[in-house]
């Protein structure tokens, strides 16, 4: 039987609580330290409850333990902003870092369409994208990986309730980021993204809208399976992700009509926008998790 | 109601919300044409950008004619005393359009968000602000909440430096008194160096009404539309908003003749969709559905075989906000799988 390998989050709001709900499950990742800013945030005492160690000293906070408690793999669920000092500190200790801030330092990742490659790689650091990019470039790479796509575009459509203060203070770095994920991991020779906040009650589920405008005429049949395995491949983490509509074929464009629906850990269950990102974090994690015991018991 | 003597500064939205009803396929040389002969009638401000402003060219709202570069570059060196502004929406423009739009010489930024989320125009506003342009807020779909609630996000915009703020009725669905309330509001709490402003839609046939009651209410600034060029029924008539406002002696520094000619000789011929208030356009103003989802939600009727007014409604039911164009595809489909199983 080999040993958890053992993980820290770092920020303890909304998202770091509710991925710590989910890491809390998991078979090769125990997560062991949680990392706040405020003495009297809710997260750290939730994780507390949990059994966690917790400091409200930032990572610095951190560092001391993290080679006596064997940490090997930290999330970063902070901000843009401090995502660099974040990583350049738990860098010299060796830790593999899953960024969930829209910093994008480290290569994307999306886990069904290039989680392996990224861990076959042994990268330090890989950034999540944004939660609009988890919901549709694993769509967007469906029909790429069938024929050469031109252009893809999304609309990214979440609740207000959903859409934290640093999202919105920064609304230009999720536009940009989640279009490059589109052309980067999605495969599209151009990419485009929008974003919608809504403020209807009760909350709606998160909704997303894929646009392939494909070079050659879309091959229907094809694009239809690889679709259809690629929403099930998603549905391994994210059980609520469903193709409500389509695929659409109009000429050369191909359109899905997604509903995100997440677990219902620490977040309610309309936020499946934030739930993809904890659960991509953790699939991502646990993948390395695992390269990791592979490597020790060589 | 007692006019007499006011002053306020018309702007003119053919050239962006009308770019809507035309699927905005307007052409640089079309914009030019109409832009230059506004200018000669006097009006002050006309704004020009895709209709879903700064970097609205894709599938989901419609890929223009021309990129907005370059209806700018083409407009802006062309006019004599007018301004320029531009519409940007966060969330589909970014503060690069908004450079690249002040590289082009417009004079005024409005920055667009749905009425409850004005939080998500700090970084473009302060960028306007700092880069000393005209920097308007601009609330959306403003019938869904009430006075209070608008008051508290339009002091979110001025706070990050919005010298002009915007009552939107978005869906044309507003009657006087929502515009008073909500106008007033405004003026009375605002700085009092900040100015007001009032954008309309004719889809209950009350633009001119609904001005009229913001002028009063303290609005320095008021939309329309030449020939009323503009989503859903358009945007307030711009000229006969200015007949009525010169009988009642406000002030507009607008040659009406000249203005009527324009509506008359350049704009109407160019419909390539008459602007008017069918029965899908009442629909909107009835409903509160934003006035964009018109033509999509009749190419969408037509493609599925369904009636655009039931769509229309459904969007409403939904509570749909402005930029939700690919809500409609996808609220046909299920009408017509609902439509399959019964």
């Amino acid at each position: 039987m080999t040993t958890k390998v053992k993980a820290a989050i770092i920020g303890s709001g909304n998202i770091g609580t509710d991925l710590l709900y989910k890491a809390l499950r998991s078979d090769v990742i125990e997560p062991v330290w949680m990392v706040g800013i405020d003495p009297e945030s809710e997260g750290l005492k939730r994780a507390k409850e949990f059994g966690l160690k917790t400091t409200y000293e930032g990572v610095k906070g951190l560092e001391p333990h993290i080679e006596a408690d064997k940490v090997q793999i930290a999330w970063d669920a902070t901000s843009a902003y401090v995502h660099q000092s974040n990583n350049d500190l738990v860098a010299k200790y060796g830790v593999r870092m899953i960024d969930l801030t829209p910093a994008a330092i480290g290569p994307f990742c999306v886990p069904p369409v290039n989680l392996r490659e990224m861990v076959g790689r042994s990268e330090q650091n890989v950034n999540m994208v944004t939660c609009g990019g988890q919901a549709t470039i694993p769509m967007v790479a469906s029909v790429s990986r069938v024929q050469p796509v031109e252009y893809g575009e999304i609309i990214a459509t979440v609740s207000s309730k959903s859409a934290g203060p640093g999202t919105r203070r920064n609304i230009d770095e999720f536009t940009r980021t989640t279009a490059r994920g589109v052309e980067v991991v999605g495969g599209a020779k151009r990419g485009k993204a929008i974003i919608i906040i809504n403020p209807a009650e009760p909350p709606l589920i998160m909704r997303d809208t894929i646009h392939c405008l494909t070079v050659d005429t879309p091959k229907q049949e094809e694009i239809i399976e690889s679709a259809r395995q690629m929403v099930e491949e998603v549905q391994k983490y994210v059980p609520g992700y469903t193709l409500k509509n389509g695929p659409v074929f109009d000429g050369n464009r191909v359109s899905f009509f997604m509903e995100v629906e997440g677990l219902g850990d620490f977040l309610p269950k309309y936020a499946g926008n934030l739930d993809i990102m904890t659960a991509a974090g953790l699939r991502t994690a646990e993948l390395i998790a695992e390269e990791i015991q592979r490597a020790e018991a060589a | 109601m007692n006019l007499e003597g006011k002053k306020v500064t018309l702007h003119d939205m053919s050239l962006r919300d009308g770019m809507h009803p035309q699927r905005h396929q307007l052409t640089a040389a079309q914009m030019v044409e109409v832009a230059t002969a506004l200018d000669a009638a006097g009006v002050p401000l006309i704004e020009v950008t895709h209709g879903d402003g700064l970097g609205g060219a894709s599938v989901n709202y419609g890929f223009p004619a021309a990129s907005d570069e370059e209806y700018l570059r083409a407009v802006v060196p062309k006019m004599n005393n007018a301004k320029i502004s531009a519409l940007l929406i966060p969330g589909i423009g970014t503060v690069d359009h908004l450079r690249m739009a002040h590289d082009c010489g417009v004079h005024t930024i409005r920055v667009a968000t749905h009425c409850t989320e004005a939080d998500v125009s700090e970084q473009h506003i302060v960028l306007g602000a700092k880069m000393e342009m005209d920097t308007v807020g601009f609330l959306m779909m403003a019938h869904m909440i009430s006075p209070d609630a608008l008051l508290e996000q339009a002091q979110l915009m001025q706070g990050y430096g919005a010298n002009c703020l915007y009552i939107t009725d978005s869906a044309g669905y507003m009657l006087p008194d929502d515009v008073t309330s909500r106008v007033g509001r405004l003026r009375e709490k605002l700085d009092p160096d900040v100015e007001v402003g009032f954008h309309g839609h004719h889809n209950l046939h009350m633009g001119i009404a609904n001005s009229l009651a913001a002028i009063e209410a303290g609005a320095d600034r008021v939309d329309g539309s030449v020939a009323g060029m503009g989503a859903g029924a358009g945007n307030t008539p711009l000229e006969a908003f200015v007949a009525v406002l010169h009988r009642m002696g406000v002030e507009t520094g607008i040659d009406m003749w000249k203005l009527m000619d324009v509506a008359e000789d350049i704009v109407y011929p160019m419909m390539t969709h008459k602007v008017r208030a069918d029965r899908d356009s009442l629909t909107l103003g009835y409903a509160g559905v934003y006035s964009s989802f018109l033509l999509h939600a009749k190419r969408a009727a037509d493609k599925y075989g369904l009636k655009s007014t039931d769509i229309l409604v459904e969007l409403g039911r939904l509570k749909t906000v402005g930029g939700q164009e690919d809500m409609i595809e996808d609220v046909a489909l299920d009408m017509k799988k609902a439509g399959a199983a019964e």
